[in-house]
């Protein structure tokens, strides 16, 4: 079998029992209210990890994930507040802004040669004290076409409401599903990823690969800030602290190689669906203190990242010999 | 096809780094149908050849003809426009993704701009057929075996090229029956009319395929010749430069009483890296190794040393059977082992020379017993002194030093650890004549003090000056042990050439 499907299968398994303990527990926990739910929670969380996938898959990292969020929120809340513009051109110039931006840190990475965490660092922080300069307050927004989109919903038999912006998650992961496994350029940021050397001398264009990569995950990032906002109905700087760890956790225990190369973009839905249980289970236990949620992340994190060092380890192919 | 006759050829093409002369005037004509080997060693230019021929580098002086019309390579893939693959020694594909799409990487069948993978992985099929290969093309490539990934790479080169396949040691990592398997398909390659230029450091390979040879030595052509005219004592002569055969000068040292057996090394060996070997070292006796660069020298001493654990075969040490997995069990031994490549596997360049004559007994004396810094000087000074270690001050980084005297720190470092054995990979390689002199006297001295030494070196004439023995390494294997009284460079060059056992893969 493939090696790269074990660590898909171990999170599509862990989230069943996980889920069916849960369900055992709070018999309500399964029901089309709480599955709707989870989609519509945790939608800024999957947009983002989606761009966190690609970027991650390529060998690389990007840390300015969370406050390109709580940028577009601002930007997107002030262009419509202050400003009075009309949601969707706001949203087109919030997207814009944040491609410029990815694209400007995936230059700076393959052109520099910084590493990706270097430059994205520096990106969290440029985008965080953009966003604060802006505004230090949360500036809420009242239109009417927020209102229509938040109306805007399926109902499911059984209560339970599939809302746009979860939706639209579900959406971003097919299309992102198929860009990484049925296009050129997937199998381009899985080169990257395997062996830059070898991907490069194979023909693979590098630079318009890492430029696109950065440019995707700014511009997925732009649209989880939408999303949010949506989700919040305001735009806030200190928003999304710390949500591109969140993606990372949620790339990670969904069975993508920290080190790039081997990973499925549905492995991301399911870790971005085991974390919204978590929080889940927390909330209907009710006297567990919410930091649980961290814990919780924590050993799931360690337990993934010590079940794929066992599984590339034990079936790696024989070493290599030593060159003189 | 233009009246040269040539699929690729290079004239006249001079490579220029700094002061330094990669290659002066070098001529090179490949055919379509030939194996052409091209031969040197290390540093005569082969691989700065190789990438003006693959468009990596760019030349200052001469021009790359294909079928006659001179061109400009601006990169590998621009010379794959020109019907122009090349396979490298570490396999330059991607372990992670599967077969098909490291044979189609950037030029996957599309249908309707997704991948058409059920296309890609049918031709890859019948691609793969071709080489006899029957696996599945879903499957990862880093899941199949080396010479199986290589063959991906020949039929990927083959597949996007289709006029020239440059090979550039491709049987470094093979074992016998996977270079016979390889060697079928350069055969089946060269009938259909495609010229392979076949680099290697295994005169046996060149004589089993190769149709023509292209010598270089020192950046310079020596020559070009069919192999039918020349003997693997020809071709070795022609790369090492000097006409050694019968200068006869020297012997080895006079045989003397034996020492004590110190170590005794039975069937040991490393896959992939060196056939099992029997090596027996007494006390004060300088062991010799010679053999070409590439034939498994370094590789031994590292297995020695447990740089590189042996997988099969045991050692005794002093008569008692004993295992040595890692450097930090050679060294509880007595073992010390100084590196070829000083720079990057010996010295510690930032570090001061005390600290590098230190450091190995500080981490045999371990963790809490830290040596103070008068007693680091102590130290320090008795080797810088007792070796002539010329610094300015034993607390000027080590990377200062000329390459003699950095090579007298690393063996100061050992010495420091008062060892039982010695194993020194090239000591005298690029250092002065004067440092030269001290090393080789080191090594002299060290022998009558009752050590046992491996010495390695390429200098064929100072193998036998100061060695006791000599072993002889080919294809990873060592093949004679020589003794006694008859023994000169021209014997050890007829050894290196050699064939014991007939024409193998």
């Amino acid at each position: 079998m493939n090696r790269s499907l074990r660590p898909l299968l171990a999170t599509a398994l862990i989230f069943a029992i996980a889920y069916a303990l849960a369900v055992m527990q709070f018999p309500s926990m399964f029901s089309t209210r709480v599955l709707g739910n989870f989609l519509t929670d945790n939608a800024f969380l999957g947009i983002a990890a989606v761009g966190m996938t690609f970027v991650i898959l390529s060998g690389g990292i990007d840390l300015s994930v969370g406050a390109v969020i709580g940028f577009t929120g601002v930007l997107v809340a002030v262009l419509i507040t202050w400003a009075g513009m009309h949601p969707v051109p706001a949203f087109a110039i919030a997207i814009l802004v944040a491609g410029a931006f990815g694209a400007t840190m995936g230059l700076a990475i393959h052109y520099l040669q910084v590493p990706a965490f270097i430059v994205t660092l520096a990106g969290m922080f440029l985008a965080r004290g953009g966003a604060s300069v802006i505004t230090r307050d949360s500036v809420p927004i009242n239109h009417e076409f927020y209102d229509w989109i938040s109306d805007l919903t399926i109902r499911l038999p059984g209560g339970g409401r599939l809302s746009f912006i979860g939706l639209t998650m579900v959406a971003i992961f097919v299309i992102g599903a198929l860009i990484a496994h049925r296009t050129k350029f997937g199998s381009y940021v899985y080169a990257l990823g395997g062996n830059p050397v070898s991907a490069s001398l194979m023909g693979v264009p590098v630079a318009r690969t890492t430029v696109a990569i950065y440019t995707l995950s700014s511009v997925l990032a732009a649209i989880s800030g939408i999303v949010f906002s949506l989700y919040t109905s305001a735009g806030y700087p200190l928003a999304a602290v710390g949500v591109e760890l969140d993606a990372i956790s949620a790339v990670v225990i969904g069975g993508t190689l920290l080190t790039g190369g081997y990973g499925f973009v549905l492995g991301t839905f399911i870790g971005v669906m085991l974390l919204g249980l978590v929080q889940t289970y927390i909330i209907f236990d009710g006297t567990l203190s919410s930091w649980w949620t961290k814990i919780v992340i924590g050993i799931l994190l360690f337990l993934f990242i010590v079940l794929q060092r066992l599984i590339f380890v034990a079936s790696a192919p024989g070493e290599k010999a030593q060159k003189a | 096809m233009a009246e040269t006759g040539y699929a690729l050829e290079a004239r006249g093409i001079v490579k220029i780094f700094g002061n330094h002369v990669a290659l002066d005037k070098v001529d090179f004509g490949l055919k379509p149908g030939e194996v052409h080997a091209l031969l040197g060693e290390n540093g005569a230019g082969k691989s700065t050849l190789i990438k003006i021929l693959t468009g990596a580098y760019q030349p200052d002086g001469g021009e790359v003809l294909t079928e006659g019309v001179p061109v400009t390579l601006n990169n590998p893939q621009h010379a794959q426009t020109y019907g122009i693959g090349t396979v490298y020694q570490e396999v330059n594909l991607l372990p992670n993704r599967s077969v098909a799409e490291n044979l189609y990487l950037g030029h996957q069948p599309t249908r309707f701009g997704l991948v058409d993978r059920r296309k890609m992985e049918r031709d890859s099929i019948a691609v793969l057929a071709r080489y006899g290969l029957n696996i599945d093309p879903s499957s990862e490539l880093g899941a199949h075996s080396v010479a199986v990934q290589q063959i991906v790479a020949i039929a990927r080169a083959v597949e996007l090229s289709g006029k020239v396949l440059i090979l550039d040691e491709p049987t470094a990592s093979l074992d016998r029956n996977e270079v016979e398997r390889l060697f079928e398909i350069i055969a089946d390659l060269k009938k259909t009319g495609l010229a392979v230029v076949f680099i290697t450091h295994f005169l046996d390979q060149v004589f089993a395929i190769a149709d023509r040879v292209t010598i270089l030595r020192n950046g310079k052509l020596i020559d070009t010749k069919t192999l039918d005219s020349l003997t693997r004592t020809d071709v070795v002569r022609l790369m090492l430069g000097k006409d050694i055969a019968f200068s006869g000068a020297t012997k080895l040292e006079e045989n003397r009483p034996l020492g004590d057996v110190l170590l005794d090394f039975k069937n040991y060996g490393r896959k992939r890296s060196v056939h099992p070997f029997n090596l027996t070292i007494h006390k004060g006796e300088v062991v010799g190794v010679a053999g070409l660069l590439g034939s498994g020298r370094t590789e031994m001493a590292r297995i020695m040393f447990g740089a590189d654990a042996a997988d099969e075969g045991t050692v005794s040490v002093a008569g008692t059977q004993t295992s040595i997995a890692r450097p930090t069990d050679a060294i509880g031994h007595g073992f010390g082992f100084c590196p070829e490549d000083r720079k990057a596997e010996g010295i510690f360049g930032d570090l001061s020379v005390r600290e590098n004559i230190v450091i190995a007994l500080q981490g045999k004396l371990g963790w809490f017993s830290a040596l103070n810094r008068d007693e680091q000087m102590e130290i320090a000074g008795r080797f810088g002194e007792a070796m002539d270690i010329r610094a300015a001050s034993l607390d000027m980084p080590v990377k200062l030093l000329s390459g003699g005297n950095q090579q007298k720190v690393i063996l100061s470092r050992w010495l420091a650890t008062d060892p039982a054995f010695l194993i020194l990979d090239e000591p005298t390689r690029g250092i002065d004549v004067g440092a030269h002199a001290e090393i080789v006297r080191t090594i002299n001295r060290l022998r009558d003090e009752g050590l046992a030494l491996v010495v390695i070196s390429s200098e064929l004439d100072e193998v036998v000056a100061y060695s006791s023995r000599i072993v002889v390494m080919r294809d990873r294997e060592l093949v004679a042990e020589l003794n006694g009284e008859n023994i000169n460079p021209g014997v050890i060059v007829q050894a290196i050439a050699n064939h014991k056992d007939g024409a193998q893969a």
